[in-house]
């Protein structure tokens, strides 16, 4: 029965005419195939803040952290958390920008899914990064497999953290066996190293019709696999700060309310990379307005479910204000961090909200700047949803310095925060540049919708 | 027989009946005796047993919990038969701050960093503010131990919620996890770190919870290696007023090194509680109200911590 569908698909592919599929392929590896001056300069400053990052910690880790770093006994959890925080609600980008629209038959996803898919790789990584910035014994870091306690949060994210890394690493790979393929046959002009690597890493792919067979199917399943994985990491993440007493996270609405979250940095983080890409690497023809267009709606849902969320998370306490919530409420909405927190819900919901609505602010630029706004509005989120609550305990803070009572992050955590991000940009950067950032043989598949299948293109 | 009891009492007869009742592979002096089995005296002793029935044993069947054999604990299991407690009386402190610097000496801390901490609290606008003396509560339903990922923290049979700080590996979630703050960390203040390299020898007096350790968390332990030998933890030794009062649950008494309370009835007379209990931590460690006090509140006039 099987081998018989494989022998009549056999006589209906090259409904695709060779002359298209040549200029896609040659437009999609030009990234790779030449590097301009600024892309070098671009590389080097990445490389450069990373390096300072790298220092950082260096300094951190041989000298005293009462100096290095301004956390103390009240706020023990800084700007190393909330980045953390930040990285995993980045990497559910993979989740919905890749898994999500395909399996809801979304074309539009296809130039979309491995951007988001290395962006997710590389999110994750740099979360596990800064939470060992955060750990106070890194060298006893393997402790968590010698004495791991099951019953601990940290360790259920860590093994769904662990899980989610192998599942996306795997996702990234297997739709890219075809590209490498390609990659081989069509690239001149590299080192031999980087051939050979080409030429391991798609696996004697032939493009027979079993060997596309195997391949669909296990891109499948493991979409389906990476959906509930990516709901795992972050309600876990969320579950880190709901599982403790402290009022300012004793929430049961915390692991929807994160996952909400993510989805719209997600949509945003998906925008800007999409800009950047698409003018680095003149890509016009494949990420077009339609994209901009499509992900400025999408941004405009995921800020709704997000503000509903937050209207659970705060307005329904602040309406009792319990003693217990008081403080906690108090100081975002009218004290100290009033400021903060209302740039944020502007910034972070209420612009993403109701700016895309209107259709010239789904071009490219517009877009991209109400996403940035929301990328970084994101960011300090986290912040806010970490480190103000700390300072305001049960029982009040007495007779303490000054800093235990108000953090403010040191230079050294912010260098390494800053390393983060120049990472995972170098981390896609590097990316795009050994690999097609956009998969060939998925937006010609793309491009044939309604025909028949090309099935033997190389 | 008469000997035996005259020398021992009640309290060590009630220790005997805990020890063997509670039966107790952990137990010392029966365990030896079950597998050594000394020669027999031939004097018999009468003891009650942890089902209440008095039976008549060998004299060598008994073996007294001598300090030094109470001293021979598990830091991880505790020390057996004890449950301790501490019970607060907010009448009677006038924030004298011994508590403070006799904790401090003990565990060789250097301010800001206290394991006790004296607050001014005021309930309402209209009642008078008193002072809070507090510690780790070493609750018997821990969040901190919890959440622990490596088992640094961990609840013991004597009560103490004691840290390994060997184990601990810094990532601080048993301090965002208490809602009492109850918890330090070890930053590596340079003060400290030089003080503690001076003292190298008489560091971890108490045992259970080193605070030497950079990059780990301590916490008060309630001096386990003191409270073994039965010496009192020195917040209660170093108190001019005799605020604190340390005791065992089992024996129900507590004691602020001058006068011995029943535990059960001055809870009950005082109308003592615990620090939100509505938290459902179920803390050891109890407060008797503010009233018909001692001393009229005085603000504090000096600032003490203010060093970075």
């Amino acid at each position: 029965m099987i081998e018989k569908d494989i022998t009549s698909e056999k006589t209906t592919h090259e409904t695709f005419t060779q002359e298209e599929y040549m200029v896609m392929k040659r437009d999609l590896l030009r990234p790779i195939q030449q590097i301009g001056t600024w892309g070098k300069v671009w590389i080097a400053f990445l490389v450069a803040v990373c390096l300072c990052g790298v220092y950082a910690y260096y300094i951190q880790e041989t000298k005293s952290k009462y100096v290095t770093v301004s956390l103390r006994d009240y706020t023990m959890w800084g700007v190393y958390i909330s980045n953390f925080v930040f990285f995993v609600a980045l990497s559910l980008i993979g989740v919905l920008m890749s898994a999500v629209l395909k399996l809801t038959n979304f074309q539009w996803y296809r130039p979309l899914s491995r951007i988001a898919e290395v962006i997710a790789v590389a999110a994750i990584m740099l979360a596990g990064i800064s939470i060992v910035a955060a750990m106070g014994r890194p060298d006893r870091l393997y402790y968590l497999v010698t004495h791991g306690r099951i019953q601990s949060p940290i360790v259920w994210d860590i093994i769904v953290i662990l899980t989610y890394v192998a599942t996306s690493i795997v996702l990234l790979f297997i739709p890219m066996i075809p590209s490498m393929s390609t990659c081989k046959n069509h690239l001149t002009n590299k080192p031999k190293w980087q051939m050979k690597m080409y030429d391991i890493l798609s696996f004697g792919w032939e493009g027979t019709a079993e060997q596309w067979k195997i391949l669909k199917k296990s891109v499948k399943i493991l979409t389906v696999l990476v959906i509930p994985l990516g709901v795992s990491i972050h309600t876990v993440t969320a579950w880190l700060f709901a599982t403790t007493l402290r009022s300012e996270w004793d929430s049961t609405n915390f692991g929807a309310y994160f996952v909400s979250g993510a989805f719209l940095l997600g949509v945003a983080g998906m925008v800007v990379a999409v800009f950047v890409i698409r003018k680095a690497y003149k890509l016009e023809n494949y990420l077009t307005e339609m994209h901009f267009d499509k992900l400025g709606k999408a941004l405009v849902l995921m800020s709704f479910i997000y503000i509903y969320f937050n209207i659970n998370e705060y307005l329904v306490p602040a309406y009792k204000m319990s003693g217990l919530h008081e403080n906690h409420l108090l100081n975002l909405f009218i004290g100290e961090e009033a400021i903060f927190y209302w740039s944020v819900v502007l910034f972070g919901m209420l612009i993403p909200a109701s700016l895309p609505l209107i259709p010239s602010m789904r071009k490219p630029l517009p877009l991209t700047i109400i996403a940035v706004c929301v990328v970084i509005a994101a960011w300090f989120k986290r912040y806010l949803i970490v480190i103000p609550g700390l300072a305001h305990p049960y029982l009040p803070i007495q007779d303490v310095p000054d800093s235990w009572r108000h953090y403010s992050p040191s230079l050294i955590e912010m260098t390494i925060v800053a390393a983060t991000f120049a990472a995972m940009m170098l981390i896609v950067t590097l990316f795009a540049k050994f690999f097609p950032i956009i998969s060939v043989w998925e937006v010609a598949e793309g491009k044939l919708e309604g025909k028949d299948e090309i099935i033997n293109y190389k | 027989m008469k000997k035996e009891n005259e020398n021992s009492g009640r309290r060590n007869f009630l220790k005997f009946g805990l020890l063997a009742g509670g039966a107790t592979l952990t137990g010392l002096g029966l365990k030896n005796t079950l597998f050594a089995s000394p020669p027999e005296t031939g004097t018999k002793v009468k003891v009650l047993t942890a089902d209440g029935k008095m039976v008549e044993v060998d004299s060598s069947m008994i073996a007294h919990p001598s300090e030094e054999k109470l001293a021979e604990f598990s830091i991880r299991e505790g020390i057996p038969g004890k449950k301790f407690i501490m019970v607060i009386d907010l009448a009677r402190c006038a924030n004298a701050r011994k508590c403070v610097s006799g904790c401090q000496s003990m565990h060789n801390l250097l301010p800001p960093i206290e394991f006790i901490r004296v607050k001014r609290m005021q309930d309402t606008e209209i009642t008078a503010p008193y002072w809070f003396p507090q510690t780790c509560y070493q609750c018997d339903n821990p969040p901190c131990t919890k959440v622990c990922p490596v088992d640094a923290t961990f609840k013991r049979t004597d009560g103490i919620v004691a840290i390994d700080s060997d184990r601990c590996i810094g990532c601080k979630f048993c301090m965002a996890a208490c809602p009492y703050s109850a918890r330090t960390f070890n930053f590596g203040r340079p003060e400290q770190v030089a003080y503690n390299e001076e003292h190298a020898k008489d560091l971890n007096k108490c045992g259970a919870t080193k605070s030497g350790t950079e990059g780990t968390v301590s916490k008060c332990d309630f001096c386990p290696d003191s409270s073994a030998k039965g010496i009192l933890p020195a917040c209660v030794t170093e108190c001019p007023n005799g605020v604190i009062f340390f005791g065992d649950e089992m024996e129900d008494a507590v004691t602020n090194g001058e006068e011995t309370f029943r535990l059960s009835e001055l809870l009950k007379k005082r109308a003592g509680y615990r620090q939100f209990e509505e938290l459902g931590t179920k803390p050891r460690v109890y407060y008797l109200p503010p009233v018909e006090r001692a001393f009229p509140f005085e603000e504090a006039t000096e600032i003490h911590n203010k060093a970075e």
